[in-house]
């Protein structure tokens, strides 16, 4: 039953969404004025019926019900009852209904809170969400239809990548997917605003929160699948500038980008046609990242969903909406670029600066991901990898990060370096001195030592925002700011020693046999079948010694899943203050030795733990503003009662 | 002192408006183009190249002979198909199989995690190319062979060497390049 109640409850939605985007056009005109009553309930109930449909699926999979193609397809009933669940998103059709249902979710969230905008852009913001939605909707039910049946029931599934078993799936990709779609909203608000050519300060003030939401989901996915494929794909690497991981970022570049420019916007009513270019941008980004993904065009780990059909469906959707958002922008951009003047050297100049560095790697990102498709259409074979992206990104990221320790310390309008200069006397101390220290701690390669070296003297400029205030009156905005900086900091620094200082070790051992690695020394004392629910696996146990210091056990596995068959490494961590040692346990040799993998690798968990802190920077920021905005609505309401009672 | 006058934001010029237009319409020219060549099915399988893993199956059908992949080794090529009675692509693949088998090749099948009820019913609905057919109820040989679900087929020369494998059915408008492929194993 609850496949044809999802079933149905989709077809609703798609209705809804299409009532949506025809109320809420007309009720832009005069004449349908009457119709602007229903547009914000019906984006409501369209949601709630994507949520519907959405939990339907959920349930099939949670009751293993087999005569329903996707479940077939990619569960299995000796599968744990989490994964059962989470193979609900797994796949192409389920994750595209997860697609669909934040986006209807995201714009019932707005019809029913947001009251700043005009209400013409309102109505145009809307009825834009519901002309996105359509399209996915059309794609889900002809292209996609996640709830089929089956003629013949199997008498058994076909299991879920085993890669994808694991708790990180479980909250992965939806975290990521509300990021990826939550842009959506900044899309429809560019979208209405351009329509309506009500482009300023309110409008920017508005749109921030959204903006910001999904930026902190984005950062918080990020680093979530940054940290799954580490521990997971057992090859030590935390970022492989895979498709899928570009696909990841480049959306969140170009939401950063827009963060900072609208809120140049929001205080200086400059930047306006750039903002609304970027909000076009960041959700174009989203689109593309998610067509490279289910397309199957570009070959990676992750393409779980391959198909040229689907994959021209998604390029028509993405020919009419970015498109026609370019289109719209072109004729309105002229008449929106009048904005605010402001010096170079300025608060708003080094905002600017931030906004070209960011879509330069930007730019340089989506190029790469592209590169070896543009070569394979002039007939060569190629793939883009590490020797591009980290060089290329970092002549970019560099002069950001030197521009985003002083920008934050400008006044709006106009500044001279003069003034702030003294402030960063000791920033600059401190690069100088972890230049000695690295240089006489035997050096390092360019890159990392680069990264070493800035990220101390960023720690300290990104605290400098806090000097001669008063910390406990300090607005949470600032907190976050500061926060989010620090962040940046903290993961240059994780990055930047892992490459300069990891210790890799390949290594066939005895049982009972030691070895060193780094600091550790590592004895095998023994390798024991174990079984799960559906694999079988080998573990070694390890006994580790930090330093000669306590001994901790390690246990990795080499596991076999049987449905479908596939082996996959469960590495096994261990975490110090200064870092991780990592092992994955490998073939066992002709001559009864046990192949072992060993780094250690410091400071590699700033990398991500600096990723937490700027999404908590994100959050702090986005309850601050939103406090504030519901103190003001309260002082208004408190205002307007006070003289409706002096009135009477 | 003399400060420089404060620069107006810069008035974004007409062809800088329709850029990013301009570059969007290049990728989506490359992404159609991409798309509308038929992307390379063949998988370069590690164990191509390489004799067949050891395995041998019980009989799935009780009166028919169970599989070895002693077998293979008889000096003819073959076919060795992985499939299942509850996977749909392999109804799908059927009528191939069969018109394979009319031509004379000859078809070992692995049946993967069955009954021989389900199995029977499948045979009689969708034809039986089959000599023989091995019994794999846990999957271990199907992930000896590099298997990564059904229907997977081998062609295997008359040493008993993997010389390609085919992921997923087979398709009608496949059927020439198993048939090639079939024939550089005889050779």
């Amino acid at each position: 039953m609850s496949a044809e109640l999802g079933l149905a409850a989709l077809w609703l939605a798609a209705a809804l969404a299409v009532l949506q985007l025809v109320a809420g056009a007309l009720a832009m005109g005069e004449r349908g004025a009457s119709l602007a009553g229903i547009v914000r309930p019906v984006a409501v109930v369209q949601g709630l019926l994507a949520l519907v449909a959405f939990f339907c699926l959920i349930h099939v999979f949670w009751i293993t019900d087999l005569s329903v193609k996707l479940v077939a397809m990619n569960s299995h009933s000796a599968k744990p009852l989490v994964f059962k669940i989470a193979g609900a998103w797994g796949n192409h059709e389920g994750s595209m209904l997860l697609w669909v249902t934040v986006m209807g979710l995201a714009g019932a969230f707005v019809a029913l809170v947001e009251r700043r905008l005009p209400e013409r852009t309102m109505l145009a913001t809307i009825a834009g969400q519901a002309f996105i939605s359509i399209g996915f909707y059309a794609f889900l039910l002809f292209a996609s239809n996640p709830f089929e049946r089956l003629a013949q029931v199997p008498v058994e599934g076909n299991g879920l990548n085993p890669l994808l078993q694991d708790l990180g799936l479980a909250f992965h990709p939806p975290t990521l997917y509300l990021g990826y779609v939550g842009l959506s909203v900044a899309f429809s608000f560019a979208i209405g605003a351009l329509i309506t050519r009500e482009v300023g300060p309110a409008f920017a003030r508005a749109m921030r929160p959204w903006v910001m939401g999904a930026w902190i989901f984005l950062t918080v996915g990020i680093t979530a699948g940054s940290y799954w494929a580490y521990y997971e794909l057992g090859w030590g690497g935390w970022w492989f500038w895979d498709p899928v991981e570009n696909a990841s970022l480049m959306p969140w570049l170009a939401a950063t980008a827009l963060l900072h420019s609208a809120s140049v916007l929001a205080s200086r009513n400059a930047l306006r046609a750039w903002t609304m270019m970027l909000g076009v941008v960041a959700f174009s980004m989203s689109m593309i990242g998610t067509f490279l993904v289910r397309s199957g065009i570009l070959t990676s780990v992750h393409a779980f969903a391959v198909d040229p059909e689907r994959g021209s469906f998604i390029l028509a959707l993405l020919a009419v909406y970015i498109g026609g958002a370019l289109v719209l922008f072109g004729l309105r951009a002229s008449t929106v670029t009048e904005g605010e003047r402001f010096a170079l050297v300025s608060r708003e100049g080094a905002l600017v600066f931030n906004n070209v560095m960011l879509s330069a790697i930007l730019g340089i990102v989506l190029f790469g991901t592209l590169y070896p498709l543009l070569a394979e259409a002039m007939g060569a074979k190629v793939s883009v990898g590490p020797p591009y992206f980290n060089p290329m990104s970092a002549l970019f990221f560099v002069p950001m990060l030197l521009i985003l320790a002083v920008g934050p310390m400008l006044r709006w309008r106009r500044d001279t370096f003069g003034r702030v200069g003294k402030r960063l006397i000791l920033p600059a101390l401190a690069v100088a001195g972890s230049v000695i220290a690295v240089v006489l701690g035997g050096g390092a390669d360019l890159l990392p030592f680069l990264g070493l070296t800035l990220a101390l003297g960023l720690a300290i400029a990104g605290l400098l925002p806090l000097r001669d205030r008063n910390l406990r009156r300090t607005p949470l905005p600032i907190w976050g700011m500061v926060i989010a900086h620090l962040g940046i900091a903290v993961a240059l620094f994780g990055m930047a020693s892992e490459s300069a200082w990891t210790v890799e070790k390949l290594v066939a051992v005895n049982t009972g046999e030691t070895t060193q690695v780094g600091p550790w020394s590592v004895r095998l004392t023994r390798v024991d079948p174990v079984a799960g629910p559906n694999w079988t696996a080998l573990e070694a146990e390890l006994h580790v010694r930090y330093a000669g210091g306590a001994e901790t056990v390690l246990r990795p596995q080499s596991r076999s899943f049987w449905t479908p068959p596939q082996q996959t490494s469960e590495s096994a961590l261990l975490s110090r203050w200064n870092g991780q040692l990592y092992a994955v346990l490998g073939g066992e040799g002709q001559d009864g030795r046990w192949q072992l993998r060993l780094w250690w690798k410091p400071f590699v968990t700033m990398i991500w733990l600096g990723g937490l802190m700027i999404a908590l920077g994100g959050l702090l920021s986005l309850i601050g503003r939103t406090a504030s905005d519901i103190r003001r609505v309260v002082a208004r309401g408190k205002i307007a009662y006070r003289r409706e009672k002096q009135g009477r | 002192m003399s400060q420089p006058p404060p620069p107006q934001e810069p008035k974004v010029s007409r062809w800088a408006i329709w850029l990013p237009l301009a570059i969007f319409a290049a990728f989506i020219g490359v992404f159609a183009y991409s798309l509308l060549r038929p992307a390379p099915r063949e998988v370069a399988s590690t164990l191509v190249g390489k004799p067949l893993p050891e395995f041998s199956l019980p009989p799935a059908l009780p009166g028919r002979p169970g599989l070895d992949s002693k077998l293979f080794a008889n000096g003819k090529p073959h076919l060795l198909n992985i499939f299942a009675s509850w996977c749909v692509p392999c109804r799908v693949e059927a009528p191939q199989l069969a018109r394979l088998k009319a031509m004379g090749v000859p078809i070992e099948g692995i049946s993967v995690r069955d009954t021989t009820e389900a199995l029977q019913g499948f045979l009689e609905q969708n034809g039986d190319p089959f000599q023989r057919i091995g019994a794999d109820d846990d999957g271990q040989v199907q992930l000896a062979l590099g298997s990564s679900g059904v229907p997977e087929t081998y062609v295997i020369d008359g040493k008993g060497v993997i010389r390609y494998q085919h992921i997923g059915e087979i398709r009608e408008d496949q059927l020439p390049m198993i048939l090639e492929k079939f024939a550089e194993a005889s050779q």
